[in-house]
C-alpha cells in the first residue's frame, strides 16, 4: 500500500518537451513511473521519449486514461496549466514549477478544488511511492520501500530525511514534498489522515519550516486524529528575525511562525520533535521500537 | 520587493485611494520648494526608508514654516534611522517626503495581506491607529477586524460594511470608507501586492478618509508583469551582498558566525545552520544555491562567502535532486581557480550523480577540500575546522 500514487498510476507531463520536463520525465520513466504521454501546445501528434505528445490535456486524458499530471511549465503559465488539468478530469496535479505568482496560484487552487482535483506544490520536489512511482525531481534511488510516510515542505530535506530512514534499515511508503510557497496544495492536515489510513505506514515523518502556521494546525490535528507515531523536524531554529517591512503576516496567524513555537506545539501534541536534523532517522527507529 | 511611502502613495493616487498632497525631495532647498508649491502653513517632513517605526526614531517631523521644512530636511537627509524594523545598524536616509499637514480627527489602521489559512487576501482594520499593530494583536486581538475577500467575487459591499461597523463608524462615514477600502483592494490585486499597511488611516475634520502613511510589498514572483513596480526598486535599501547574490540566482543572508555554508534548498540551508549551532559552532551565512545551480553560480557562492572575513571554514552541503552533484563538484573546482580559497572546505555531496562528483573532486586532489560522509559528520568537521581543531 501507499498513498495517492502507485505502480499502476498513469501520468502525463505538462511541459513534456522542455529541458527540465524532458530530463525529469526520463528519470521518472527509468524509475518505473508509467508516463503515458505529455502535453506541449503546438507539438501535438509528435512523439517524445517514445510517448505521444498532445496539444491539450483533454486529448491526452482521453487517449491515455491518465489520472495524474506532472507540471513543468514556466511560472507565468503554471496557473493556466493547473486549471487546464482540473478542467480535463485529472485527479492529481503535481506542480514542480518554481516561481509561480501567488495570485495565480490562489485562483488555480480555487478552481482545482471546485473541480475536485488535488494538487501538490508548486515549487516542490513532487511525490514518490518507493520503488513504484516517482512523480517529481527527487533522486529516486534514496527512497527504499518501507513503512515510514514522509511529508515535507523542503525538497532537499525530504531527501535527507529519507536517506537517514533508509540508513537505519527502514524505508519509505510514500514521500510527499508539499512545497513552501504561500499557497500550496495538499498539506500536513490532508496527508496525515491518508497515512493514518494506510496499512503499510507505521510512522510518519513531518519536516516543517519557519513561517506560516501549517505546522501548528497539524499539531492540533495530530493530537485529535493520529494514532501512529509522528516524528518532526522544523528547519530554521537559528534563523535570525527577518528584516520585515510590515507586520501584517504575523497578525493573521496569531503567531510569529518561529521554529520554537512550532516545536513546542508539536511536542505538546505527543510528536517526537528532533532538534538536530541529523537525528531524524534515529528517532524514527526509536519511535517504532516503542510501539 | 518593497517600495517607499511616496511611491506607494503615487500608486494609491492612480487608483483613487485618497492621500494627502506631497512631493519627494533629496535636499533641504528641494524640500522647501516642494513645501512652497504645496502651500498652506503646516507640513510634515518624513524620512523615506523601507521600515516602520520612523516616528519614534525622529524620522517624521512637523514644520510650521518653509525655513523649518528646509532645516528639518537638511537634518534628516544623511542621518541613520534606527527603528524596531531596521535592525541595530539602522538605515541611512537619502530622501524625504514633504506632505501637507492634515486635520486629524481620528486615526485607524487598515491593512491587507494574504491569509494562508483561507488562501484569500484579507483586509484588516482597527480603531487603534498609529499604535504598534503587533502589540494590538497580542494584547487586544478583538480590536482587529478581519475580512477575507474571495477574489472570485471581489470586494463587495458586505466586506466593507463588516469593517465599517466593526470600527464603529457613523452612518455618513460608511460610504466614503467603503469606497476607500474598495479602491485599496483593487490596488492590492492589480499590483500583485503581498502587503499593504496604512497606519494611520485618518478621518479628517471634514469627514474624509486619507492614507497618512502607506507601506507596500510585492510578490517577487509576479514582478515580471509589473515594469512600473520594478522601476521603483531602490537598491540602496537592500544589502549589496544579497543583491549581488540574487543576480546569480543565489539567496544569501549574512550572519555573525564563522562557519560559511553553501547548501541547495532553503530548508536544508536552514537545517545546516541549525546543525552547525547544534555542534557548537556559529553559521556565518545562509546560502541557497537553488535549483538552477551551475559551475558559475557555485563559484560565485564561494566569492560571496569569502567576502566575509570572519569565515574560518566552509561547509558545502548538497543533496542533489534538480541540482546534480557533478555540477557542484565542477563549481567547486572552478571556484578554487577563480578565487583563492584559503580556508578548509568540507564537502558533503549526496543524491543525483554523487559518485561522479566524488570522482571529480578526488581526481582534482586539492589540499583543503575535505570530504564528509553525512550531515552530522560534515557539520562536526566544519565546526572543528573553524576552531582550528581539524
Amino acid at each position: 500500500m501507499s498513498i495517492l500514487v502507485n505502480k499502476d498510476t498513469k501520468v502525463i507531463v505538462q511541459g513534456f518537451t522542455g529541458k527540465e520536463g524532458t530530463f525529469h520525465s526520463e528519470q521518472c520513466m527509468a524509475y518505473g513511473t508509467q508516463i503515458v504521454g505529455g502535453v506541449t501546445p503546438g507539438k501535438g501528434g509528435q512523439e517524445h521519449l517514445g510517448k505521444p505528445v498532445f496539444n491539450t490535456v483533454k486529448e491526452a486524458v482521453n487517449a491515455t486514461g491518465a489520472t495524474v499530471s506532472m507540471i513543468f511549465v514556466p511560472p507565468a503559465f503554471v496557473a493556466d496549466a493547473v486549471m487546464e488539468a482540473a478542467d480535463s478530469g485529472i485527479e492529481l496535479a503535481v506542480i514542480i514549477t518554481e516561481g509561480a505568482p501567488v495570485k495565480d496560484m490562489m485562483y488555480a487552487k480555487m478552481y482545482a478544488t471546485k473541480k475536485g482535483m488535488k494538487t501538490i506544490g508548486p515549487n516542490c520536489p513532487g511525490i514518490i511511492t518507493a520503488q513504484e512511482c516517482k512523480i517529481g525531481i527527487m533522486p529516486g534511488f534514496i527512497f527504499k520501500k518501507g513503512n515510514v510516510g514522509l511529508i515535507s515542505k523542503s525538497g532537499t530535506l525530504t531527501y535527507e530525511a529519507s536517506n537517514q530512514v533508509v540508513k537505519e534499515g527502514l524505508g519509505i511508503t510514500t514521500a510527499v514534498g508539499i512545497g513552501g510557497d504561500p499557497i500550496i496544495g495538499l498539506s500536513y492536515k490532508e496527508l496525515l489522515p491518508m497515512f493514518e489510513a494506510d496499512d503499510e505506514t507505521e510512522a510518519i515523518v513531518m519536516i516543517g519550516e519557519i513561517g506560516g502556521d501549517l505546522e501548528i494546525q497539524a499539531a492540533q490535528f495530530i493530537k485529535e486524529n493520529i494514532s501512529k507515531p509522528v516524528i518532526a523536524f522544523i528547519a530554521g531554529q537559528t534563523a535570525p528575525k527577518g528584516k520585515r517591512m510590515g507586520h501584517a503576516g504575523a497578525i493573521i496567524s496569531g503567531s510569529k511562525g518561529t521554529a520554537k513555537e512550532k516545536m513546542d506545539a508539536l511536542a505538546a501534541a505527543g510528536v517526537y520533535v528532533v532538534e538536530s536534523p541529523a537525528d531524524i532517522g534515529k528517532t524514527v527507529k526509536e519511535a517504532l521500537s516503542k510501539k | 520587493m518593497n517600495i517607499h511611502e511616496y511611491q506607494a502613495k503615487e500608486i494609491f493616487r492612480a487608483y483613487g485611494v485618497p492621500v494627502p498632497r506631497g512631493g519627494v525631495a533629496f535636499s533641504g532647498p528641494e524640500a522647501r520648494k516642494v513645501a512652497e508649491e504645496l502651500g498652506g502653513n503646516l507640513w510634515v517632513v518624513k524620512a523615506q526608508i523601507h521600515a516602520g517605526g520612523r516616528g519614534k526614531a525622529g524620522g517624521v517631523k512637523l514644520a510650521k514654516s518653509l525655513e523649518e521644512v528646509e532645516k528639518l530636511a537638511e537634518e534628516m537627509i544623511g542621518m541613520t534611522l534606527v527603528t524596531h524594523q531596521t535592525g541595530p545598524e539602522g538605515k541611512k536616509v537619502e530622501k524625504v517626503y514633504i506632505e501637507e499637514g492634515a486635520d486629524i480627527q481620528k486615526e485607524y489602521y487598515l491593512g491587507m495581506v494574504l491569509d494562508r489559512t483561507t488562501e484569500m487576501p484579507v483586509m484588516m482594520a482597527s480603531t487603534e491607529g498609529g499604535m504598534e499593530i503587533e502589540e494590538v494583536a497580542a494584547k487586544t486581538p478583538e480590536k482587529i477586524i478581519k475580512v477575507a475577500i474571495d477574489p472570485t467575487i471581489g470586494f463587495q459591499g458586505f466586506h466593507g460594511r463588516k469593517l465599517a461597523f466593526g470600527l464603529g463608524l457613523s452612518k455618513e462615514e460608511i460610504r466614503p470608507f467603503i469606497k476607500f477600502a474598495e479602491a485599496l483592494y483593487k490596488v492590492y490585486m492589480d499590483k500583485d501586492a503581498n502587503l499593504i499597511e496604512i497606519n494611520p488611516l485618518i478621518k479628517t475634520g471634514s469627514g474624509e478618509f486619507l492614507a497618512l502613511d502607506a507601506k507596500m510589498g510585492f510578490d517577487d514572483n509576479a514582478l515580471y508583469r509589473h515594469q512600473d513596480i520594478i522601476e521603483m526598486r531602490d537598491l540602496s535599501e537592500e544589502d549589496p551582498v544579497e543583491v549581488e547574490a540574487a543576480k546569480y540566482g543565489l539567496s544569501y543572508v549574512n550572519l555573525d558566525g564563522n562557519v560559511g555554508c553553501m547548501v541547495n534548498g532553503a530548508g536544508l540551508a536552514m537545517a545546516t545552520m541549525d546543525i552547525i549551532k547544534h555542534e557548537g559552532g556559529e553559521p556565518a551565512n545562509f546560502l541557497d544555491v537553488g535549483g538552477g545551480a551551475n559551475p558559475d553560480t557555485v563559484a560565485k557562492g564561494f566569492e560571496l562567502i569569502l567576502q566575509d572575513e570572519n569565515v574560518k571554514s566552509i561547509f558545502v552541503n548538497i543533496f542533489g535532486g534538480i541540482v546534480r552533484c557533478d555540477r557542484i563538484a565542477n563549481g567547486i573546482l572552478q571556484a578554487t581557480q577563480k578565487v583563492e580559497v584559503n580556508v578548509p572546505v568540507i564537502v558533503r555531496l549526496d543524491g543525483t550523480n554523487a559518485k561522479e562528483a566524488a570522482e571529480i573532486l578526488k581526481n582534482a586532489n586539492i589540499e583543503n577540500i575535505i570530504a564528509a560522509t553525512d550531515l552530522a559528520d560534515g557539520a562536526k568537521k566544519a565546526v572543528a575546522a573553524a576552531k582550528g581543531e581539524l
